[in-house]
């Protein structure tokens, strides 16, 4: 079964295998309002954990996606650029922004699970 | 003093209402050190009359353009602007509005704006553009801070035919923001051949045409050669009634393109306020700088306009912004749109025919004078003449008779340029649609003598 | 291209509905679209008709043509229109717009105050207006004297030794400032330094500039009193800390009331203070820049001097330097010698100037018009511009603070800062509570701005503003607070402002996820059925 993890940042990231899918959190796209416009990375870009890796503006805000853990870019969705409003409308789900291939798993462990992002969240209220 | 409305009487009441006894108490957060209780040493206010006179003394010694025979360009050039342009945007709700942040109340600023950016697009031929920047010259070095980010590169290529004040300034960005700006010595004759300087590190050539010397060139070469390596073609356009009569930048295939709106709606005013224009292609938008007018409906369906793409900017970006800039030229901008509404296609075009027509009659004129030669095969309205003696010398001589004969090329590159010891007496004429055959007679007869 | 009058006459006499829809968003109410004097304009491509002309040209003589075969051979597509057709265009635009000439503009931080004609005359003296920037000096020496006698005005007014002219707007003039720290950094073999300390409520283009300048930005937290913690502040300086920008008064309408001790402890760090001069109107006559400590201020010649923002520009932003840096500025400087005035136009190897920020020598025709105002008040009429704008905003304050929350304790410099408070519980916001000043005749205040406190509300009336004028403004404030605390409705009623205006609130969502910059022509299709 696929685990789905959280940063401090409003990141997610899903684990299917060695696979990471990264997005951003509903309560993000919440305080962001709506999307106007995603840039997505490079397929093949290898970042590092907390090196930003994509750019999610809404009218009045810019904000940046942060990689959850180090690897490479696989995937992105493409979708998103023709209508970001779809982040608004699945954050958690087909409003995914890229995929990559994690290279070291041990870093997820520093990562929040469901319950622990939902506590966090409830902090800043 | 006219333009304060509280009297003392209202002074008082409002200190009664805040609750202090005199202005003082306000400014109490003040450190005591940095408080003045005296006026500064400047003359006491005046009357609009007096304003008037002394200003007016001050223009008097100055020889205003118009009132003589007058061959300035090198980047700023005498055009004639017709009288309606200074009257519309001297109304009230455009020369005292704020920067359109409130879309309901400023659908006039937004609307024109829509407009100078289809304008501007349509000259260069170019996809889109930006609602105006500084001036021609601030607006290249953000076209090259561009292009850098754009190819995420460093190093920008830069054409000896740029304006040298454009090349300081960009060379002065490259100093400091830390990317390489190489600068290719200047070539009066026009031979400059920039393909061979570009490589897979370049992120830019910047040329400009015509070029400071006026020569006209076909950069269908260099645009072939950026794109082999991946480099953007950046062009500059210093004389943009050129744009009537050329094929524009991005048919030759630009990348951006800016230009020094001045020429159109706008006076010499010594040099500023003028009006930037920055136009690219559809798929660099995201990498522009600057304001932008977007379409969109209000909420009972209309159509309308608002700033939009505004979290490229400084307010929203801060330090990760395109730009620092924050404002546009908006009231050059509007210049500039209403006199290319009155000239539109025909009128701008005929203007280009014009200028030209009276720049061929003039290098044929100065061409005939004994010593004196014109290098330019190609040009605009613009060209280079070489003379027997140094140009600062000759225009000084010219100015004398009232005749504003030229640039001298020694006044933007003071300097000695290695192979190029003639550049001292070169001279740059422009012929505008303002200058008169008797004007043309006045400088080739006055030439003729001062040469001999 | 379409034809607008075609589009009428072909509708003359079919239904008001028919009409309506002839006119990109005309209102429905009437038959033609228009509201009174709230007139429908198309854009201007839409009324063009192909070889209409608004200037009238002589026939170019003929030539033998040199554009080295590089002649345009295809159409631009400009529209072609009559003169009366554009001057009835741009009038009708006009009408859409709010002006300081109408009314009063209380936005903060941007200083809207009377422009006054005179300078607008002056601007336009031939001697001023119609000369070309590089002609003979000794054809110039009038507007090389104005701009000495403005330079003059500017150093006396700041207490400074210096002052660059160049820079074409404040954002320029910091962008000037911050190049003057790095060369006198990079000369003093301290390049190292790249930190710059920007407090949180500066505005957004002081960390865009000192990025441009190749810094790295740490921001400086607001203590309660909304000035800068001067502890933290301390805790941040350091060895390789280039420069404060500090905004004073700051965008909170607030005196740095250390601004003493914290220019003491940069300079002591070897590092510079560049202070953002654009709240410069709450001081000007009363305090010198120069006697707090600071390296070098830029000024917004269009807001505490008049200049007209012109619908955002053009605007001026000229620099004042301490000794310390005055030999970094840039070029050009004018020299006033025996025998007249030159103009120094190379940065270059018998000087240490930093380099060049633009063509030609500034925005000459703004310091006309700052420099007619200046006279025009005098030592006496500025010092009273300060008193009177501080005034006005602390009578704002006085008369606002039950109904609205101020957000900071004590005497208020030229502006007045309130947050949303007063708005809690109402489901009103900061952004409908100022749409609804507009149906009331006002421009919105600055809203969200400064950062520091939430959903800022920051009024700036300035010294141009009458007792009485402000009296009803004041009325009209206390009249919408009271509807958004009381009213059942006030979410709803507030939200749906404004109503009165040419376009109601605008989709800005929609402009910014399919951006249509331009008027495109309309597809073959359409052009072949006309």
């Amino acid at each position: 079964m696929a685990s789905v993890k959280f940063t401090q940042e409003h990141e997610w990231i899903r684990v299917e295998g060695t696979t990471g899918v990264v997005g951003i959190t509903n309560y993000a796209q919440e305080q962001l309002g709506d999307v106007v416009y995603v840039e997505l990375p490079d397929i093949g870009r290898k970042v590092m954990k907390g090196q930003q890796a994509a750019v999610v503006e809404s009218v009045k805000a810019a904000s940046e996606i942060y990689a959850p853990v180090s690897g490479e870019v696989t995937e992105v969705n493409g979708a998103l650029a023709d209508s970001p409003g779809g982040v608004n409308q699945d954050a958690q789900g087909n409003g995914w922004f890229f995929k990559i291939k994690i290279s070291s798993p041990t870093e997820l462990e520093g990562l929040m699970d469901e319950a622990g992002y939902a506590a966090f969240v409830e902090g800043l209220k | 003093m006219r333009y304060l409305p509280l009297t003392p009487a209202d002074r008082t009441a409002m200190l009664a209402a805040i609750g202090v006894s005199s202005v003082d108490d306000l400014y109490r957060d003040v450190p005591k050190p940095a408080r003045r209780s005296g006026l500064v040493d400047l003359p006491p206010h005046m009357g609009e009359l007096e304003v008037e006179r002394r200003l007016g003394a001050m223009a008097a010694r100055n020889m205003a353009a118009g009132s003589v025979a007058s061959f300035l360009g090198a980047g700023a050039y005498r055009h004639h602007v017709p009288a309606s342009v200074d009257a519309l945007i001297q109304r009230g709700e455009f020369l005292t509005s704020y920067t359109p942040y409130q879309p309901e109340v400023a659908q006039g600023t937004l609307q024109y704006l829509f407009e100078f950016q289809t304008q501007v697009a349509l000259i260069t031929g170019m996809d889109v553009a930006n609602a105006s920047m500084y001036d021609g010259s601030t607006a290249c070095a953000e076209a090259v801070l561009m292009a850098n980010r754009t190819t995420k590169r460093s190093s920008a290529v830069l054409s000896g035919g740029l304006h040298p004040h454009y090349r300081a300034i960009v060379e002065t960005y490259a100093r400091y923001s830390g990317f390489e700006a190489k600068s290719v010595a200047p070539s009066p004759d026009g031979n400059e051949d920039l393909t061979s300087t570009i490589n897979a590190e370049s992120s830019c050539v910047v040329v400009q045409n015509p070029d400071v010397f006026g020569h006209v060139r076909d950069l269908r070469p260099l645009a072939e050669a950026c794109r082999k390596q991946g480099a953007l073609l950046v062009v500059v356009v210093t004389e943009v009634v050129s744009l009537g009569a050329l094929t524009s930048p991005g048919e030759m295939g630009a990348d951006i393109v800016v230009c020094e709106g001045q020429s159109i709606g706008n006076g010499l005013n010594f040099g500023g306020p003028y009006v930037g224009l920055f136009a690219t292609r559809e798929k660099y938008l995201r990498q522009m700088p600057g304001r932008l007018a977007g379409q969109t409906v209000d909420t009972d369906g209309r159509r309308g306009w608002v700033l939009t793409l505004s979290t490229r900017e400084q307010h929203i970006r801060r330090e990760k912004a395109t730009s620092n800039i924050c404002t546009n030229s908006g009231l050059c901008a509007l210049a500039f749109t209403i006199h290319m509404s009155l000239l539109g296609e025909v009128g701008f075009v005929q203007l280009a025919r014009l200028n030209h027509a009276h720049a061929v009659q003039l290098a044929d004129k100065l061409a005939g004078i004994s010593g004196v030669s014109v290098l330019n095969k190609a040009f605009f309205n613009e060209f280079t003449v070489k003379l027997p003696k140094p140009a600062a010398q000759v225009v000084e001589e010219l100015a004398k008779r009232r005749i504003l004969g030229g640039v001298p090329v020694s006044r933007l590159m003071p300097d000695p340029v290695p192979g190029q010891p003639e550049l001292a007496n070169l001279l740059l004429v422009a012929a505008t649609e303002t200058v008169t055959a008797e004007d043309m007679d006045a400088l080739a007869g006055a030439l003729k003598e001062i040469v001999r | 291209m379409n034809e607008w009058s075609k589009a009428v006459s072909a509708s003359s006499g079919a239904s008001a509905q028919a009409i309506a829809n002839a006119v990109p968003g005309g209102s429905t109410e009437t038959f033609g679209g228009n509201r009174g004097l709230q007139i429908e304009e198309r854009l201007l491509f839409e009324q063009s008709q192909d070889g209409r002309c608004g200037v009238d040209l002589p026939e170019p003589p003929k030539v033998t043509e040199r554009l080295g075969g590089l002649a345009r051979k295809t159409p631009i597509g400009l529209p072609g229109m009559s003169e009366p057709q554009v001057v009835r265009h741009y009038t009708r635009l006009s009408q859409k717009n709010y002006a300081i000439d109408a009314g009063l503009y209380p936005l903060g931080s941007c200083t809207m105050k009377h422009n006054p004609r005179l300078n607008e005359k002056m601007a336009r003296l031939p001697g001023f207006g119609d000369v070309h920037p590089l002609q003979p000096v000794s054809t110039v020496q009038g507007a090389l004297e104005l701009i000495d006698t403005l330079a003059h005005w500017l150093k006396t007014l700041t207490g400074m030794p210096a002052v660059a002219m160049s820079p074409a707007a404040g954002a320029h003039g910091e962008l000037c400032g911050m190049l003057c720290i790095r060369a006198a950094h990079i000369a003093h073999g301290q390049d190292h330094r790249r930190r710059v300390l920007v407090p949180e409520s500066a505005h957004g283009t002081n960390p865009a500039t000192a990025a441009v300048c190749g810094y790295t930005v740490d921001a400086i937290p607001a203590d309660e009193r909304g000035r800068v913690d001067l502890a933290a502040f301390k805790a941040k300086l350091g060895p390789d800390v280039a420069a404060i920008m500090l905004t004073n008064p700051n965008t909170c309408g607030l005196f740095e009331s250390d601004i003493l001790e914290i220019a003491r402890a940069v300079h002591k760090a070897g590092a510079y203070f560049y202070c953002d001069g654009a709240n410069f109107n709450a001081i000007v006559g009363r305090v010198r820049p120069g006697d707090l400590g600071i390296d070098c201020m830029h000024i917004n010649l269009h807001k505490t001097f008049s200049t007209p923002h012109g619908g955002g520009g053009p605007g001026a932003g000229p620099v004042v330097l301490s000794a310390a840096l005055a030999p970094y500025a840039p070029a050009p400087w004018v020299v006033h010698e025996r025998g007249g005035f030159r103009v120094v136009e190379q940065a270059g190897d018998n000087n240490q100037a930093f380099g060049r920020l633009k063509a030609f020598h500034g925005q000459m025709g703004m310091f006309v018009r700052a420099l007619a105002y200046m006279m025009s008040h005098g030592a006496d009429g500025l010092r009273q511009v300060a008193e009177d704008a501080v005034l006005n905003a602390n009578y704002l304050m006085a008369q606002l603070k039950d109904d609205l929350t101020p957000s900071f304790e004590g005497p208020t410099m030229h502006e007045a800062l309130f947050d949303d408070g007063f708005l809690k519980d109402t489901g009103v916001t900061t952004l409908d509570f100022a749409k609804a000043l507009i149906d009331e005749g006002y421009h919105p205040m600055t809203m969200y701005f400064p950062l520091v406190v939430h959903g800022a509300l920051l009024m700036e009336p300035t010294e141009t503003e009458s007792k009485g004028g402000l009296d009803h403004f004041i009325s009209v404030v206390q009249a919408l607070a009271q509807k958004a605390k009381t009213a059942n409705d006030a979410a709803q009623w507030f939200h749906e402002c404004p109503r009165f205006t040419p376009r109601r609130r605008l989709d800005e969502t929609a402009a910014a996820r399919k951006p249509v910059l331009r008027w495109r022509p309309e597809a073959p299709k359409a052009q072949a059925a006309e």
